[in-house]
Formats: C-alpha cells, structure tokens, sequence
C-alpha cells in the first residue's frame, strides 16, 4: 500500500500530491530527487525502488515527470509500480497527453480521480471509461448530480447497463509484434511474438460473447482435429472481462465485453522466427576521415504480402557529418538525434532486396570513447492481412438477450516489437555479407 | 475570531471572493486556493471561508472543499467542528456517491473531534444498501482503527466487518479483506499484541471458501487483496493445499502483473504443503509462462519481476531452465534491467545453452557502458566457474576480450581470470603471459591484486616472477593496502618457493610492511615476519597450504530467509531481498531480531544464521561484503566472485560500491570472517585461517 502518490517534475518539484495515510510526511516528497542524485553520484544505479532513512520510494518515469509513491511499511512493490502506471494511462486517455501543463491545467480533476483511484493506500477503481463516467471535465455543466455508475462495484465493472447501438458492430484486431534479436553471425539469438487481440465493441446492452481461436490446446482437449494450423499459445494474458476458471477448464474464451476499445486479451509465442525483414549493413570506416555503409534489405517473406513504412535505422558514430546518401528505393533520412540514419520505404513487397549506400565524414581529431556505436541496427514495419504464428479467428459468438444480429469485423497485422534488432552491421573484412538465398 | 489574513495580498482577496454572493465566483475562488495549495503556498488561513461553502449542490465544489479540509484540518482542529454538520448531513444524503464522499473524508482528517462523530454515519454506511458506500465504508473501519482502536472495538465494528466477508459484492468483500488485513497487520506489531487481541484477523476455512469465490469475481486491486489473505492461510491438511492452489492458477492468467505475482505468492506458499509430485510439477510449470511475460512490461515493473524471479530460481531453478534466451539483454534496457538479467543468466546457465550466453556476453562485454561491461565480463567468469565443461570457451572468451586493451575491460578481465585459477588451479597457466603483458595498464587496485596474486601464487613457473613483483615492491608506499597485502603475500609466497634467488626482495618487502601505517599490513608483515624467522616448515603449510576451491553458491540469502522471502513475493522484502526487519521501523532491530527468527525457523542449515546476519549487516549499511574479511584469510581473497555472490542488497547498487567507510564494518566482519570459507564451498574451515588467529594471539 502507499502513504502517499506525487507527480513530480525532472527537477524533484512537485506538481500535485496526495496523501493517503498520515505515516508519511508530505515533505519527504521533496526528498527523492536530492537522494536520486546522490546515489547517481556514488556511481550506482537507482532503481524503481529504494529505502531511505525508513521511507520507502517507488517510482516510475513518464516522459519528463516522475511518478512517485511512498510508504514506510513492507509494501506490495509489484502493486504500486503497476497501479502508478496505470495512473498514467488514465491521465492520458483523460488529457490526451500527461506532462507539466496538462497537470498544472487540470489539477481539480486529477485530484478527483486520484480520491476515487485509492484509499487508504489501497487502489480501487482504474478504469478509465467507467471514471469517465462520473468524474468528467464538464461536470458543473450537467444538470443532474453525478451518481456512481453501478459498474464499479458490479461483478461486471466494466460495463454499464443500457447501452444502445442502432448498428451492432464488433471489430476485432489481431495484431502480432514481432521480437527478435540477429547476433553478430546472422544466427537469430532470440525471438518472440507478442500478440494481442484487440476489440471495438459496439453492442447493445449485456451482450455474452465467446471467441474461438484455433488454439492447439483446445484442440487436444476436446479431441478435436483441427482443419488447417493450429497454434500453442505459450502464455496468454486476458482482460479482466474474460472469465478466468472457465479458460483454464475447457479453453474457453467466454465474456461480456466493455463497450468501446479494450484489448480483450495477449499471448506469447516463442516459436522461432525467421527475420521477416532482412538487414545487413557493410561497413568501410577510416579513422579520422570519412566512413562508407552498404545497407542491403531483403523481404523474406510471401510475394502475396507487402511491409509498409519500413524504417531501417544504421547507426553511426555520434561525430559523423555532412552525410551523402544513395538508394534503390525508398528515402534516406540523417537523424543525428539518434546517432543514425533511416531509411525509409513505403512498400516493400514480398521476396524482394534493395541495396542503399551511406558515406559520412569523420572529423580528423579522435573522439574521446574509445568504444564506437555498438547499437543494433533496428527495424519498424507493418505487414497487413498476415500473422507470423498463423492465428485465426475461427468464430466470435455473440449472443444477447435481445437477440439482435451482430456483426463481427477481423484485421490481422504483423509488426516490429518494441526489440526488432540485427547486429549484423560489420566492419568490412571482419564478416563477409550473407550471400542471398 | 481566528487569525485573519491582513486586509490585503492574494489571500485577502480570495477571502472576499469566497463570501462573494454570486456562487460562480466562490467557486472560482475555491479552485484558485486549491491552485494555491498545490503549488505549496499556504492558505490555512482562509479555513473559516472555505468552510462557508462546503454545503452545495454542485458535487465538484464540495469535493473540493473535502480536499480543502484533508489538509489543513490538522492546522485548525478547533474549527473543524464547524465541518460536522456537513459531514453527518452528508453521509445521509441520497447520492450514494455523495454519502461514500463524506465518509472517505471524515476518516482521513484525523481530527479528534470529528472522530466521535463519525462512529454513527460509519455504522450505518457499513449497512447501507449501496455497494459503493459500503466499500468505502469497509475500509473506513481500518482508517478509525488506525486513529483509535478502542472506538473500533466498542462500536463493534470488527464484528460486522467480519460479517461483510459474506457481503454479496465482491468488491465490499476484497475492501473488507484489506481492512481486517490492515488491522491486523496494527494488531500484531504491537509490542503487547496476543492471539487474542480482537484485531488479530484469524482466516477460518469457511472465510477460506468466500475468499476464493469472491477472487474470481472482483476487480484486479480486489484480487490482490484476496490473494494476499490467502497467502496468510494455514492450510488444514494437503487436500486442502491441493484445493487453494488449483483454485488460484487460474489467476497466472491475469492482465494485470501484480495479480500474477500474488498468485505466484500463493502458490509457491501452499504448494510447500503439496505432496502429489505431478501437481508439483504441473503448478511449476504453468508459472513459467506468465513469468516470462513479466518480461514485456514497462522496465520498472520488469525489474520487481526479475528480483522476484531471482528468488523464485533460487528456490526451484527448473521454472525456467529452458527460458535463458528471454533474458538476453535488450540494447534499450535500462542498466537496472540489464544487470539482474545478467544475475538471471548465470543462474541459468547450464552446458546446453552456455554457447549462447557466452556469445551474448561478449557481446555485451564491448557495449559502451562501463558499469555493464563489468558486470558482464564478471559474468563470463561466473560461467566459467559454474560449469566445468564450458570453463575453457569462458578463458577464450576473455582472452578475446584482454585482446581489445579497452582498459576497464582488461582489469574486470584479470579481476575474473584470478577466480577462474582459483576454481580450476594449475589448468590456464598457458594465459599468464598474456596477463602479464598488460600488467603497465592495471590502476585499479582489485586488478592489481589479482594479478599479483596470480604471479604469486605461480611464482615457480613464472621465470621473472621476482621482476614483476619488484615494480611492486618499488611502488608499494603509493599502493592501497589490499594491493600492498597481496604484495606482501605473493612475495612471502615467491621467498617460499625460490628461496634462493629472492632473499633480498622478502627482506625489502618486511622492512616496507611493517612500516606501513595500516595495522593489517603491518601485523601481517610481522607474522610473516616471526613465521620466516622462527619455523620456515610452518611458514610453507600456512602461507602454501591449499586453498578451497571456489563454487557459485545457489542461494545468495540463507535457506531461512529464502523461504521467509518467497513467502513475501511482490512485497518490498523480496525486492531488496532483505527482512521487513531492515528498513521498515526503527532499523535498529535487525540482527537481534532475525537471530531470534533464525531460532523459531528451526534450519538445521548451520551457517544460514551467519548468512542471515550478513544479510542483516549488509542490508541495514548497504555496504559491499567485499570489503569485509579480507583480513582473516592469509590468501585473503575474499573479493571477486566467490563474495558477490553473498551481496543481497539490489545488484544494480552494488555495481560500484565503494570502500566502506562505516566504523561498524569491524564489528561486521566478525560475522564475514569465518564465513569466507563458508560462502566459498560450505567446506570447513581453512587450517591457514586458524593458524594465522592463534599467531595474531601470540603477538599481544
């Protein structure tokens, strides 16, 4: 539990702070960032979490403000780590954007919602629709008294009774992103997918939904063969919407809905995969004078599918200038806040390769880090009406009392992961460039 | 009248507006002192005027004046009476979100006067038919318990709180939980608490069987709530254990991180009640999955899961003994990331995947950040140590990396290669040379040492043996006192082993040493010294005798603790892996406190109790163990991997710790420095380390 939750800004100040339990003496807000410092200072690390002089602080970082919150007790770390993240996903679907000026701009509201988030150190409601529904930005101008929403005690919290639809819609989004990391051999050293299945819900009243997926497990279970693939999902994750025992029973995925957005669940995959996007860079350096890349890209996957908005991001060494660039497709960006260069194309079908060269000038005095940029090359892409595990929506059931039809709408797409990266940028006559198969 | 601002300024001004006859404005006004009083100007003054506007319609007015009063009613605790009119008038109002309000505030001004007040409202919200309310209500029991028991008590609250588990909300229930939680949790640090003071929350198994109906039903904050009251159960019988932990694997399957690791709690607790080997098996296996994903959270939350990972390998390191490439470091992880996935993957480690990890290490090894470098090529070496067959790869891996000359990297190299000699002596004698070569780039002082005592204790095959230890000799005024002990030593060492050609440096050497104005030098140099002179044979079997060989421990706390520890996952002691002892209360208690744990834990482990207090004794001074006990051993080798293994506090803060400069440190090292041995292998006690007490005696 936490005594007391801040939003400080990169200079330690606060800029709202609430307390919850009397243990813990506001000033010590004040105290975080002199202690951060000092323990940069000592050349050590400061973790998420640390203990001074009895006080506990916890914090997690959000573009350029700290999230913070103290205790004095044995506190449930993982608890209050995750809830102050989840404060900052509610404040931005509330402001749009969390940083100094929408909090000095809507101070009255986040003290609202920060009495409604917690008490007594105990987290209570976080979901941002249903505080949408009773604390909102234009409250003194509704004519009737805000209520509680039932929804946040109901067993279903998170949606709210009579809700009407003239159309009843459903969209889902099965997007996969990929992780992998290419050592210096070419080898992939480790890969992952990270997929989530995304909803928009547009259904009227409490509608019972049950979505089947062509999950091997389920398969096995039920005896069942499955026509065409199916898949081991290795861990998956689901909103709390999603009725827990049941899954774990019979695999099925059975729920009522919120209304609107939400992800309705994500699961992992660590089935090895082929670097569906290819890059391999050559690199020419002469100190003190100028440094060459060859940058090849090779489409490894089917000529049915095409990756839009490639972005390939070379690194170079942080003192490079006056850049000179030549591709065979696409453009070619200097981004020197990076410490690299993108190159960017807009369509790259299937089983195609496309070359690009990169020269830089080097300054003619050394720099000081005898260590060069050793950063990965990195990879951002999305390829539509694919999926790299080959999941499929076999059917979503919806169900209501009402007994309106309703129709569902699939998407699937592969992306980049947040780790997309090959270390395969090599100085030349270290590693010959991988011939094309 | 109380203590009016002055008839000017901001606060003045706001004082009219806030009597002003025109609600718009006194509402304008209110927001702006709230605006004062965020930004830490004090406006406690305005009190009576603030108070004037608390009876409204207008819901966002009156939460403001609430906020308003949590504040400064502390300030002004004669005037806050004036609020209770509002507040009982309040908790009757017919907005459920309006009555919840009143009572949620009253419970935190911590007013004595309101406090008798608020015993009424409170029962009746505890019945009301509101769920909202009576969740807010629930856990206002644990606020006033908080303020004064005794009203609690007397007013019987606990009773209906006990009553409300059966509640047929689920979210009044997992409020409730956390309240008789959090007043048991009051209850019991009393110093006077017994079983039977009425706030000791005892788990019943028919509050059993609510609890775990209510968990599927609640929100995700609700669930953690249960699961932790689970956590505190004492199983009856294993069906019973069987039963709880079938029931809460579900939960592994949670979106929310903080759930997953409450469940894992549970599990891990009751399963020690488990018998059935399969269901062993199948809840170990089916916490692997939901732990990797940890792994794709924000860093900060992924940091908690990895130390909490750690402890759960150290417990059952077949969870995840195939997942080592989840831990592969990624190029934007923070430092405090990266670094306990570096402790992860040592652990991990194993000869089917130790190809892989070397080629990540190295390649991490030539990253731009000093301090990971270290810890990486500190891990090669850990490697090497762990697993005999891969030791050899490990060697050329460092040597590639001695090749680079970056000159952290060749130091942190040297530091590793010393432990690698001493885990495997006599095998890798071929890469001395190659140390030696970069013996004009060491200025570090662990990596002066450890190359010395390479040469030292190889002094017989090392042809110039005598000339390296010479720059040494010629320095040592200039040297920090562990270079200048292990000069002494691989000298002494080099006399032992060629007598004939090094008479002169040993004597140069002595008369340098004792000298010194560090007692430890200088009383060594005098043992030496008597040990030469009065019975070189004894001199052979202290300062030549063998040394044990190095292991990687599998726990870096004592089993006791471990177990206390998993007992306390996602809770702060299992992210410092420390006792609650040592940083929550006065701070003062630890070793006293977990001896006597130590004693009620029954550990038939005879050096936990050390380990415990080491624990202790690192934890409350976050120093680094290095640094103790180097005096004890004649070898004194305690740096380097055999002792980080023993660190406890974050692995992140440990990565530069500095020399101590704590005076406890001597008291301290009572503890470290007969478990050297102990961290080193668990083997008994090095006969150098007696002989060279007893001499210490002698001298006095």
């Amino acid at each position: 539990m936490a005594s007391l939750v801040a939003i400080l800004d990169l200079k330690g100040k606060p800029l709202i702070q609430r307390s919850y339990r009397d243990d813990v003496p506001p000033s010590y807000v004040e105290r975080f960032l002199p202690i951060v410092l000092e323990i940069e200072e000592d050349g050590q690390q400061v973790t998420p979490c640390f203990s001074r002089e009895g006080i506990n602080y916890m914090h997690i970082r959000h573009s350029n403000l700290y999230l913070l919150a103290l205790s004095k007790r044995n506190a449930n770390a993982a608890e209050i780590i995750l809830f102050l993240h989840r404060i900052t996903q509610v404040l931005v679907e509330y402001f749009k954007e969390l940083e100094e000026e929408s909090i000095r701009d809507n101070f009255v509201i986040i003290y609202e919602l920060l009495d409604e988030m917690m008490d007594f150190g105990y987290p209570q409601t976080t979901e941002s629709k249903i505080l949408q529904e009773y604390i909102t930005q234009e409250s003194h101008k509704l004519e009737v008294q805000a209520r509680p929403p039932p929804a946040i005690t109901n067993a279903v919290s998170w949606r709210s009774d009579g809700i009407r639809y003239r159309k009843n819609e459903v969209f889902l989004d099965v997007i996969e992103s990929v992780n992998l990391l290419v050592n210096a051999k070419g080898d992939v050293a480790r890969s992952e997918i990270l997929g989530a299945v995304k909803m928009k819900c547009y259904l009227s009243g409490m509608p019972e939904l049950r979505l089947g997926l062509n999950d091997k497990v389920m398969f096995e279970n039920t005896g069942r063969t499955a026509r065409g693939k199916a898949i081991e999902m290795e861990d998956v994750k689901f909103h709390q919407c999603v009725r827990l025992a049941r899954f774990e029973n019979d695999r099925t995925i059975s729920f009522i809905p919120p209304d609107g957005e939400f992800e309705l669940m994500s699961y992992r995959l660590s089935t090895p995969v082929k670097p569906l996007i290819w890059v391999e860079a050559a690199v020419e350096s002469h100190r003190g004078s100028r440094v060459e890349y060859m940058v090849k890209v090779i489409a490894q996957f089917k000529r049915r599918s095409t990756a839009n908005n490639v972005e390939i991001y070379v690194p170079v060494p942080d003192d490079a200038d006056s850049p000179k660039f030549r591709a065979s497709t696409g453009s070619v960006q200097y981004a020197p806040d990076k410490n690299a260069f993108v190159w960017k194309i807009k369509q790259l079908a299937g089983g195609k390769e496309f070359l690009m060269r990169a020269h830089f000038g080097l300054p003619s005095v050394k720099s000081e880090s005898e260590v060069g940029n050793r950063a990965p090359i990195t990879v951002k892409y999305e390829i539509p009406y694919f999926t790299v595990s080959g999941i499929q929506v076999r059917y979503l059931k919806i169900v209501e009392k009402s007994g309106y039809q309703a129709l569902p709408w699939v998407r699937y797409i592969t992306q980049n992961g947040d780790d997309y990266s090959l270390r395969t940028a090599h100085e030349k006559g270290s590693a010959p460039i991988r011939q094309s198969t | 009248m109380s203590s009016r601002a002055p008839r000017k300024g901001e606060n003045y001004e706001l004082s009219v507006d806030l009597n002003s006859g025109y609600a718009e404005k006194r509402k304008d006004a209110i927001k702006r002192v709230i605006a004062s009083m965020t930004v830490g100007k004090d406006v406690s003054g305005l009190f009576p005027d603030v108070l004037k506007n608390m009876q409204t319609e207008d819901l966002e007015q009156k939460k403001l004046v609430y906020l308003y009063l949590m504040n400064y009613a502390k300030t002004q605790p004669e005037l806050v009476i004036l609020a209770v009119n509002t507040f009982v008038k309040d908790s009757d109002d017919p907005n459920p979100l309006v009555r919840a309000l009143a009572i949620r505030t009253m419970g935190v001004l911590r007013a004595e006067k309101i406090i008798d007040y608020l015993c009424d409202p409170l029962a009746k919200a505890l019945r009301d038919e509101n769920p909202y309310v009576r969740k807010t209500a629930s856990l206002c029991v644990a606020k006033l318990y908080d303020l004064k028991p005794e009203l609690v008590i007397e007013n019987g609250f606990l009773e209906q709180l006990r009553d409300m588990i059966a509640d047929s909300n689920p979210m009044v229930v997992a409020n409730t939980v956390a309240a008789l939680t959090d007043i048991h949790n009051a209850a019991s640090a009393r110093p006077s608490s017994s079983t039977s003071d009425p706030g000791i929350f005892i788990i019943s198994p028919t509050i059993l069987n609510r609890l775990l109906i209510a968990l599927n039903e609640c929100s995700e904050w609700g669930r953690i709530a249960i699961l932790n009251a689970l956590a505190r159960y004492q199983a009856q019988d294993e069906k019973e254990s069987d039963h709880i932990c079938e029931r809460v694997v579900p939960q592994l399957q949670h979106a929310n991180g903080s759930v997953v690791l409450a469940a894992v709690k549970v599990v891990m607790i009751h399963m020690r009640g488990v018998r059935r080997e399969d269901l062993t098996k199948q809840l170990i296996r089916k916490m692997a999955p939901p732990l990797v994903t940890l792994l794709s959270s924000p860093a900060e939350v992924q940091w908690v899961a990895l130390r909490n990972i750690n402890l759960l390998l150290q417990k059952r390191p077949e969870t995840l003994s195939t997942e080592i490439r989840v831990f592969f470091c990624k190029y934007n992880d923070p430092l405090y990331v990266k670094v306990e996935k570096l402790d992860i993957m040592v652990r991990l480690a194993n000869e089917s995947n130790v190809d892989a990890l070397l080629s990540e290490l190295k390649e991490y090894a030539s990253e731009v950040d000093v301090d990971f470098v270290r810890k990486s090529v500190k891990c090669i070496g850990q490697t090497a140590v762990k697993i005999d067959a891969a030791a050899e790869r490990c060697v050329h891996v460092l040597l590639d990396l001695i090749d680079t000359r970056v000159t952290y990297v060749v130091q942190e190299a040297i530091v590793v290669m010393k432990d690698i000699f001493r885990k495997y002596p006599s095998t890798y004698e071929g890469v001395i040379p190659t140390l030696c070569a970069n013996l004009d780039e060491l200025d570090e002082p662990e990596a002066k040492a450890s190359l010395i005592w390479i040469i030292g204790e190889y002094a017989n095959k090392i042809d110039n043996a005598d000339e390296l230890l010479n720059i040494f000799v010629d320095t040592f005024v200039e040297e920090s006192y562990s270079v200048q002990l292990q000069t002494l030593t691989a000298v002494v060492k080099l006399f032992l082993k060629k007598p004939d050609s090094s008479q002169g440096i040993v004597q140069l050497i002595l008369n340098k040493a004792t000298a010194c104005d560090s007692p430890d030098v200088r009383d060594r140099a005098y043992i030496y010294w008597r040990l030469l002179s009065t019975d070189p044979g004894a001199a052979k079997a202290v300062v030549l005798a063998n040394r044990p060989p190095i292991s990687i421990p599998r726990t870096t706390v004592s089993s006791a603790l471990l177990e206390e520890l998993l007992g306390e996952i996602s809770n702060l002691t299992s992210v410092y892996h420390k006792p609650a002892e040592t940083f929550v209360g006065m701070g003062r208690v630890g070793v006293e406190s977990v001896q006597h744990k130590e004693a009620t834990f029954n550990d038939e482990d005879p050096f936990s109790a050390k380990k415990a207090l080491q624990t202790v004794a690192a934890g409350q001074y976050v120093e680094n163990l290095l640094d103790f006990g180097n005096e004890a051993t004649l070898d004194g080798q305690p740096t380097g991997l055999a002792a980080t293994e023993v660190l406890t506090q974050p692995a992140a803060a440990n990565l530069m710790a500095g020399v101590s400069a704590n005076p406890l440190d001597d008291l301290v090292s009572i503890f470290a420095a007969p478990s050297t041995n102990v961290i080193s292998s668990a083997s008994p006690p090095a006969p150098p380390t007696q002989h060279q007490q007893e001499d210490l005696l002698g001298l006095f």
